[in-house]
């Protein structure tokens, strides 16, 4: 299967080693993976921002690096929800095309692939930190709002991993505080929220904090690193590529 | 101020911010167990969305049905185009009766349009007789939170605030004794007072009754001791038909407390004999929200704050940081659409998280209407120039490869060099309670290259 990989600009620049871990898992499970290399950004930051309008050209350099493949798979919810709904314009064909054709990585190895067993191990206890994007926006997993039944696709993925504990938190999927530009025009609250975020893993005694975005998660790493923590994060990817 | 220096100062309280954050999270968690207990409670969300949605395309139908139908029954109906026009005429009716002193239950309309102000100059008494609203009230302040208007004050603080002003003893805290001087404060306003105000949760165009819902019954303390009841509503109070109250009522209490009900759902259909009674029908720029194709569904809300309940921000900000009569996530799409420029910090003030949405049992969507108004502001011209100028950089980077490249490559080198660069706490608001992430030697990008270049 035709895969095309892409790995959000942040996780490019400062967590090289979640793009390896998803690159190689694709490839692990069968996949023929290709990195178009012209890729930079999905174009969120801007549009959170309220600008919206003024990302075109990001917009554009996105479709014209895309929009060949059939499969586009992505680490990141947030950057997937962002192409899903607002990729531009709507109404040209390869923009359609990519918005139907882009999945998270977990969705992607859950639906897509229907993995039900995986060679990896990860003899740690593990607390997920469920991001709203990818939860809300994907249906990654049941929601804690609404009534209805429960299920998590990336914490299927997560039973499958030998050795691996997890934790049960108190405030199942409350946000962490990223936010994207909320995280340093809201610091006070986007800290506060972060730590309180923290303080359910640490209490649950866990040594990782995983999740399936890499920008909630450099968000509770600059806290725990600031706290002089041992509780370390890690992203989904790696820990399914894992075989320690 | 705006939301994000106010909301820093909560924060100074750490203690104080966490015992709010739980305080709410638990009305959350009792929405939660309510709504469990109701079968099909997704189904009753679309249900109430749909006789919302139904009743907003026509609202002018049913507007003038209802009018008709409580002037028939004897109420006296009156049709305010603004706050200030609302004002008047509740002015017009107490001065035509010769009257100094109103008791008035909750109405968020009246906060709304500065009623109270507005009616202190005129050198009319206004007194909230809701428990929570008197207590702010006393202290000069504003509701908070629309369900619970004191949720910010700990016990300790209505003592205090009760021995200034109802002279109960000092550094009293039980609840039982504080509200017991409060009620007695009150029977005293009540049995004295001529006219009395009220809200209107729901208005039903079929029968021009309209049903205020309370847990204290001050609303039906007031209004049955008065001569006269004037109630203040929004044109986006109408429902259809008496047989939808069924939906609301059922949602509404379950969503803002977690009651199965509210302890009073007071029907009023016409005034008792001598009694004059008054509705004033506002609409203070919400036919303008009408009009906004993308912000039409907030007029949706019937104010069960649920969605403030379960927002994690306005947990951690509290409800003042909003400076809007709504705060919360529906304050923030509400409140852009009556002043701009004031509340354009207000759509920023969340992490689109969409809890919001989730929990509205009009099924509002709260999240995606916080994006879109963000997107109008800035259209608009209510976003700072630095902002716009760091947009314009970023976007240029990441429209263009090359430039992304060389940039990322030149700024980790540099992060890894210069790391005190980035750790500047007054020019990093990142570093500030945050370290920097590290900035490793290679991109993503870069590996790939060297590993897996194909051709």
């Amino acid at each position: 299967m035709k895969v095309a990989l892409f790995i959000p600009c942040y996780v490019d620049q400062f967590y090289s080693q979640v793009g390896i871990s998803t690159l190689e898992l694709l490839e692990r499970l069968g996949c023929d993976v290709d990195f178009p290399i012209r890729q930079t950004c999905c174009g969120q930051p801007m549009a959170n921002a309220g600008f919206a309008a003024s990302s075109k050209a990001c917009d554009a350099n996105f479709t014209e690096n895309f929009k060949e493949f059939d499969y586009i798979v992505c680490p990141s919810g947030s950057c997937v929800l962002h192409i899903k709904e607002h990729l531009q314009p709507a109404s040209d064909p390869a923009v359609a095309r990519i918005r139907s054709n882009i999945y998270e990585l977990t969705e992607f190895l859950v639906d897509i692939l229907k993995v039900e067993n995986l060679d990896a191990s990860f003899s740690h206890k593990v607390g997920f930190h469920v991001s709203c994007h990818g939860q809300r926006g994907l249906h990654l997993s049941s929601m804690s709002e609404l009534m209805a039944p429960t299920f998590s696709k990336p914490a299927k993925l997560l039973g499958m991993v030998k050795g691996l504990e997890l934790a049960t938190l108190t405030r199942k999927d409350e946000c962490c505080g990223f936010g994207g530009t909320f995280c340093v025009t809201e610091e006070a609250v986007s800290v506060r929220m972060g730590q309180d975020r923290i303080d359910d893993h640490l209490d649950k005694g866990v040594e990782y904090i995983t999740g399936g975005d890499m920008s909630c998660l450099m968000h509770l790493e600059g806290i725990l690193k600031r706290q002089k923590s041992e509780v370390k994060v890690v992203h989904i990817a790696e820990i399914l590529n894992s075989r320690n | 101020m705006d939301h994000a220096h106010a909301s820093t100062i909560f924060n100074k309280d750490k203690a104080r911010t966490g015992w709010h954050d739980e305080t709410l999270w638990m009305v959350r968690e009792k929405r939660d167990k309510a709504a469990r207990l109701v079968p099909d409670w997704e189904k009753l969300r679309e249900a109430a969305s749909q006789i919302k949605s139904h009743t907003l395309s026509n609202l002018d139908e049913y507007l003038l049905e209802f009018e008709a139908k409580a002037e028939k029954n004897g109420i006296i109906v009156h049709w305010a185009a603004d706050a200030l026009e609302h004002n008047e005429i509740i002015l017009s009716i107490i001065r035509a009766n010769n009257i100094s002193k109103v008791v008035k239950s909750k109405s968020m309309l009246t906060e709304e349009c500065h009623m109270n102000e507005y009616l202190a100059s005129k050198g009319i008494e206004v007194i909230d007789t809701d428990l929570g609203e008197r207590i702010v009230q006393f202290r000069k302040e504003h509701p908070s939170h629309i369900v619970m208007p004191a949720i910010h004050l700990k016990r300790e603080d209505v003592g205090e605030t009760f021995h200034k002003h109802l002279g109960t003893e000092k550094g009293a805290t039980d609840p039982q004794y504080l509200t017991e001087a409060a009620r007695q404060h009150l029977r005293d306003k009540f049995i004295s007072s001529e006219l009395a105000m009220t809200g209107v949760n729901f208005a039903i165009a079929e029968t021009g009754g309209f049903v205020v819902c309370t847990n204290e019954g001050n609303a039906d303390m007031g209004a049955h001791l008065a001569n006269v009841h004037i109630a203040s509503m929004g044109i986006e109070k109408i429902i259809p038909k008496a047989e939808h109250l069924g939906v609301f009522l059922r949602l509404l209490a379950r969503s803002a407390t977690g009651q199965p009900i509210t302890t009073y759902s007071s029907h009023f259909h016409k005034p008792r004999t001598k009694q004059q009674m008054h509705i004033v029908i506002v609409d203070n720029g919400r036919t303008v929200q009408l009009g906004r194709p993308d912000f039409r569904n907030s007029l949706k809300c019937i104010r069960c704050a649920a969605c403030f309940n379960t927002c994690p921000v306005y947990r951690r900000s509290g409800g003042h940081s909003y400076h809007n009569a709504v705060a919360g996530p529906i304050g923030s799409i509400l409140a852009p659409n009556l002043n701009m420029r004031e509340n354009a910090d207000l759509p920023f003030a969340s992490t689109l998280c969409g809890s919001c949405t989730n929990v509205c049992p009009v099924k509002i969507d709260l999240h995606d209407q916080l994006w879109k108004w963000r997107q109008v502001l800035i259209k608009e011209g209510y976003g700072s120039i630095s902002k716009k100028a760091g947009m314009n950089v970023m976007n240029t980077i990441l429209s263009n490869p090359g430039i992304y490249n060389f940039m990322g490559k030149i700024g980790r080198g540099m992060l890894r060099a210069m790391p005190w660069i980035a750790k500047s706490k007054s020019l990093n608001p990142w570093y500030k309670q945050r370290e920097m992430p590290n900035a490793p030697a290679q991109s993503f990008k870069t590996w790939y290259a060297t590993n897996r270049k194909k051709s």
